[in-house]
């Protein structure tokens, strides 16, 4: 019977079926960070249990550490402890880790697939809901909490219901200026913040099949804001090409073995599907969030809806616009930044900051705004500089910053102030999310934050490039 | 290994919450989550709603000691932080009745022991009207039963059958089922291609 890769993976990986119904999932690679695995190791100490697979997890740093100064011990006291903490316990338990002395640190969803850890047909788990990142190379991977963080340390498993999948064809070509970013606020858009509940979303059609694998990441990372646990795309000779060569990916004769395995499971031709969703990719804007969930976004050309629009939604609207001070009607182009980050594991990765220096290249950043460049990992800040792409962004008046998650979620000091507009590439525009309770973010791809910086309000990166 | 507690009843009063899409940043800000404990983080929950919202359920005296939270669409999205339902536990709450919750939120709240049930929107509407009117109305939710009574009403609730399977068992602690047949574990691993090296 024809299968998913969703069905396929989740076959091989079923441990047993629990008897409440629920799976218990074989979890073939464990991503751990500083922020959601220090409790998890408590727990195991006070239990008296070990780590299973401690070859199967893998550790790093990103949310808390500074981008700006990272020598040790932290500014921040509470910042070191946790650091102090995820060293502690990954030595304790002999999990390797990529920490801050090592160039291989970085985001967890960026050096994970730059590591070649992440690979096709893997059961992939790590505390941290845009685990979802993964899944672009064709492994099932979510976002955990921190008891689930110790169950996979203590069994390398989970207790887990099965999920359903929806398809969405992404048909045509992508204008020029419109980005994997694009495509997604897109989708969650149409679908909804809660769209998603209870679906692996699995993308495919010509746009993402002509997509690499950086574009692929941001699709499948921001699935979670979408609802969806789970995005992926099947793997395909792009995502083969990227893998080969990498530190943790299979060598010779087993890459062309690999490679056999890897193919054979995406899903079949002719794979049933509980829903199927077509999107036009030509028709798609560069497009800009106006409120305060990722649902919330508009075509740069586009008016900010109306309270009256939405027959049900009207309340969210209306709560909206008057957290964010917009008024409907309005066009979101012209917006006023105050601020301007690129980066994150949405869109922190090589790819996305050429995007964004071939914006910057020779302009100069606003003199009212804050630029910011954040590499999502150590290597991808080398590759940048190797090309002389921190050379770009400083002489436009970037900032350019060590690696980390640094202010898509300021749990270190890269933060925004008061009411201020941040023109941002990372996921999130949730009230508060980048530090300042006030703090206003509207989510857009690194090249539209780019031609925000420099023309110093939303601006349609189409009229840049 | 931690003992198996059998989680059913819940009784208290409850705290309405009124809104869809509160997501886990709302619920406990990043900056709360540096810490290597969940202890302290009871203070926290909602710090910047409560400071921002005037007349916010949380900073409302006639609700606290509140141990069911009522709520709308979609609680708890976004971040997977298990701070979010730690900090409401840890405040005092015992379960959550809504219209729908997030997927992550779900399983964090099950997995240490916070049941969440969905309700009918009319009957979610009716609760937080009861509480609002009269905060110190007792409610009482059952599991078992799937009901939830309040002042003389009783609301159908609803779980997913794993959720409320694996709470009244007591196996909403999964570590010692997960671990209780591991030679089944390691065979399943033996047979995986990149377990070993294709």
């Amino acid at each position: 019977m024809p299968r998913t890769l969703l069905q396929k993976v989740w076959d091989l990986h079923t441990v047993r079926r629990l008897p409440s119904g629920q799976t218990q999932l074989f979890i073939g690679l464990h991503l751990i960070h500083e922020v959601t695995s220090p409790q998890a190791f408590d727990m195991l100490r006070r239990r008296g249990v070990g780590v299973a697979f401690p070859e199967r997890t893998y550790g790093t740093v990103d949310h808390i550490i500074p981008t700006l100064d990272q020598s040790r011990p932290f500014a921040d006291g509470l910042a070191e402890q946790m650091m102090a903490a995820l060293e502690r316990n990954c030595d304790e338990f002999g999990i390797r880790v990529a920490g801050l002395d090592s160039d291989r640190q970085g985001i967890v969803h960026v050096i994970g697939p730059e590591l070649g850890l992440t690979q096709p047909g893997m059961t992939i788990a790590c505390g941290d809901s845009h685990t979802s990142t993964h899944g672009a190379f064709g492994a099932v991977a979510f976002g955990i909490g921190t008891s689930q963080v110790r169950d996979v340390l203590a069994s390398q498993c989970l207790a887990i219901a099965p999920l359903k999948v929806r398809h969405i064809s992404v048909s045509g070509e992508l204008g020029p200026g419109v980005y994997a970013k694009d495509v997604i606020l897109e989708i969650i858009a149409r679908l909804g913040v809660r769209g998603g509940v209870g679906y692996a979303y699995e993308y495919g059609g010509e746009a993402v099949e002509r997509m690499t694998m950086d574009e692929r990441m941001t699709m499948c990372n921001m699935s979670i804001e979408g609802g969806a646990r789970i995005g992926y795309v099947n793997p395909d000779e792009t995502t083969f090409a990227y893998l080969e060569g990498r530190p943790h990916a299979p060598g010779g004769d087993a890459f062309v073995r690999a490679k056999e395995w890897w193919r054979s499971m995406a899903s079949d031709a002719d794979a049933a599907y509980d829903d199927v969703v077509e999107i036009d990719g030509g028709a798609i804007e560069p497009r800009v969030t106006w409120g305060i969930n990722p649902g919330q976004s508009i075509g740069v050309s586009q008016p900010i809806p109306d309270k009256a629009s939405a027959a049900t939604d009207g309340e969210a609207i209306g709560e909206a616009l008057d957290f964010m001070g917009f008024t409907a009607g309005s066009p979101l182009a012209g917006t006023r930044v105050d601020v301007a980050f690129v980066g994150s594991c949405t869109n922190g990765r090589l790819s996305d900051l050429r995007e964004a220096a071939r914006v910057a290249r020779g302009s100069s950043v606003a003199s009212h705004v804050r630029a910011l460049v954040v590499p999502g990992s150590t290597q991808v800040r080398q590759a940048a500089e190797a090309e002389g792409l921190d050379e770009v962004f400083l002489q436009a008046g970037f900032e350019w910053r060590g690696a980390g998650c640094s202010m898509c979620l300021a749990m270190n000091p890269d933060r925004l102030n008061g009411r201020e507009v941040c023109a941002s590439s990372s996921n999130r525009n949730f009230k508060g999310r980048q530090g300042s309770p006030t703090g206003r973010t509207l989510l857009m791809s690194p090249a539209m934050v780019a031609a925000a910086a420099i023309s110093g309000e939303v601006t349609d990166v189409r009229t840049m490039l | 290994m931690s003992g198996v507690t059998p989680i059913d009843r819940i009784k208290g009063t409850a705290v309405p919450l009124r809104g869809d899409n509160i997501d886990t940043d709302r619920i406990i800000p990043a900056r709360f989550l540096k810490e290597i404990s969940f202890s302290g983080l009871g203070a926290h929950v909602f710090a910047d709603d409560r400071r921002s919202m005037p007349g916010h359920p949380f900073a409302n005296a006639d609700f606290a000691g509140a141990s069911i939270l009522l709520v709308n669409e979609n609680f708890g999205s976004g971040s997977s932080r298990e701070h979010a339902p730690q900090a409401l536990m840890r405040w005092g709450i015992g379960a959550c009745v809504g219209q729908s919750f997030s997927e992550i939120f779900l399983a964090n709240s099950t997995t240490i022991g916070l049941p969440c049930a969905t309700a009918a929107a009319a009957d979610i509407e009716a609760l937080m009207a009861i509480t609002e009117h009269a905060p110190t109305t007792p409610m009482a939710l059952s599991v078992r039963t799937r009901t939830i009574t309040a002042g003389g009403r009783t609301v159908a609730l609803h779980f997913p059958a794993a959720v409320r399977d694996s709470l009244l068992t007591g196996q909403w602690d999964a570590t010692g089922l997960l671990l209780s047949e591991f030679e089944d574990v390691q065979r399943i691993a033996s047979r995986l291609p990149y377990v070993t090296g294709f």
